[in-house]
């Protein structure tokens, strides 16, 4: 129990120091900037597919689920308010965290972990680098640019494929389905999520970023870095989550 | 004291239970190599790492181009890393980069020379460590384990450091190769580097490449000095481990 709760205390505070060092170390030399597009191009551009098939069935089920249960209390017609808020304020943000951030993570983990095992940081350290601007850096930054890329795009498709959905199974008229959707959300509905999304992406990457460098016991530590690192940012969205949107809540009602 | 390239006094380094180093003492001159020997879990690797500003020491001084580092922190420590090339025991060559790359990358991040200039300074260290143009775009794995660490040697070579630290140079090579890096650490004295510290159980290394001897036990030097006053001595525990004989090392 002394050893488990010694390891949790390690783990926040190495994450928050390595938050420091990448607050501290954000002025990058400008050859870097290179480094960001091509994080930018690993992060977001091959996690499309994942992103945007998920929103999709998301927001086809979600639509589907409502109508068919909200016909129940005759509320039918609100489907689409209901299902755009859902999706702009939680289900588009979140589920875009988890499945893009799990994935991102995992593979900056990996990564950086057998960098970690072989020496290859070590390796940076020596040659006179600073690798928490090679390595860290441009991968947090490209995160805070990529996951509200991603969640409007997910936003979008999510709502649009709850109105195709309700279009083609409960016959329900798209031109109405639209204009009560606009007539109801609000902005704010929509940059509330997106806003939370530049917090996750940081996030992220820095659990990422922290458990790949902390990879200790070779090959076989890496594969336990790796789950953990799974584990952490979808338990890290999902509470962090929680309080961000009563933060905003409070903010921006 | 000041045209010591290294100097380092009661060096001292814990690692939970255990204290690897246990005051560790000497100094560096220019122009020397210095063999540091020891058996597997000495702290050979730790006193090598600690000399590069990779792992801070608990206790002790160290200095290094006379540069107290041993509190600095890593921002001011790269300056000073950048005049010393260190050679892993595993080279720890960049494996998503080629070998072109990998020995070009620290003067891409540190100089803004021309292409043409690199392609050029990284044939001549590649030539230096005995690899021909073939070998500029292959990957890390597709090299054997003598080449990688040629490759490693090469990639601190080209920004030509002050000193040079050796990790075990011959460690898992056959003999032919083990031979062939002692004799190319030799070349390197002669004019591109001639400063060095090799850390290395290969008592045939050390008598190859050592102008001095030092070997580490129980987190001490046991004895240093010349090589072949080392080689010679009368101390049962120096002959001892020379002689591969574990049992002294551990007492």
């Amino acid at each position: 129990m002394e050893a488990y709760l010694r390891r949790t205390a390690m783990w926040y505070g190495g994450v928050g120091l390595l938050t420091m060092q990448v607050l501290r170390s954000l002025a990058l030399p400008p050859k870097y900037f290179r480094l960001i597009v091509q994080e930018i191009e690993i992060q977001g551009v091959r996690s499309l597919g994942v992103a945007l098939t998920a929103s999709v069935f998301t927001g086809m089920v979600f639509a589907l689920q409502s109508a068919v249960n909200m016909a129940r209390f005759g509320a039918e017609s609100y489907v689409g308010p209901i299902a755009a808020l859902a999706i702009l304020r939680e289900l588009g943000p979140v589920l875009t965290a988890i499945l893009v951030g799990g994935k991102v993570a995992s593979g900056i983990t990996a990564e950086l972990g057998s960098m970690r095992v072989t020496e290859q940081i070590d390796a940076l350290r020596t040659l006179g680098v600073n690798y928490i601007k090679r390595l860290i850096v441009p991968r947090v930054l490209a995160a805070l640019v990529v996951f509200p890329l991603l969640t409007i795009l997910a936003d979008v498709l999510g709502v649009l494929g709850g109105m195709v959905i309700m279009f083609l199974e409960r016959g329900a008229d798209m031109y109405t389905y639209w204009n009560v959707t606009t007539y109801w959300v609000t902005p704010r509905d929509f940059l509330t999520g997106v806003a939370k999304t530049v917090f996750f992406g940081g996030l992220i990457t820095l659990i990422g970023c922290y458990n790949g460098l902390s990879t200790e016991g070779g090959t076989e530590g890496l594969g336990r870095a790796t789950t953990a690192t799974v584990v952490h940012v979808t338990m890290g969205v999902i509470v962090s989550d929680f309080f961000l949107t009563k933060i905003l809540l409070m903010l921006f009602w | 004291m000041a045209d010591h390239i290294v100097d380092a006094t009661e060096l001292r380094k814990r690692f939970g239970a255990t204290e690897v180093l246990r005051g560790v003492s000497f100094a560096l001159d220019k122009r020397e190599t210095l063999v540091i020997m020891g058996g597997s879990g000495s702290g050979k690797t730790v006193l090598l790492r600690t000399i590069a500003g990779l792992i801070r020491p608990d206790a002790g001084g160290i200095e290094v181009f006379g540069i107290p580092i041993a509190r600095l922190s890593e921002e001011e420590l790269l300056p000073v890393r950048r005049r010393m090339g260190y050679v892993f025991q595993g080279a720890a060559l960049f494996d998503s980069l080629s070998v072109h790359e990998n020995v070009a990358f620290p003067l891409r991040e540190h100089t803004n020379l021309p292409e043409v200039e690199i392609r050029s300074r990284v044939e001549h260290v590649l030539s230096l460590v005995g690899l021909g143009e073939d070998a500029l775009p292959k990957l890390p794995s597709e090299l054997s384990g003598g080449m990688r660490k040629r490759v490693g040697i090469a990639r601190a070579l080209v920004i030509e450091p002050e000193m040079l630290l050796f990790d075990e140079p011959t460690a898992g090579l056959d003999p032919t190769n083990s031979k062939l890096v002692g004799e190319l650490i030799l070349r390197l004295k002669d004019g591109v580097c001639d400063t060095s510290i090799v850390v290395t159980h290969d008592v045939e290394l050390a008598r190859t490449v050592a102008d001095r001897v030092a070997i580490l036990m129980n987190g001490r030097f046991a004895v240093i000095g010349p090589v072949s006053d080392v080689m010679n001595s009368a101390d049962p525990v120096v002959q001892g481990f020379l002689a591969g004989d574990v049992r002294v090392v551990t007492t």
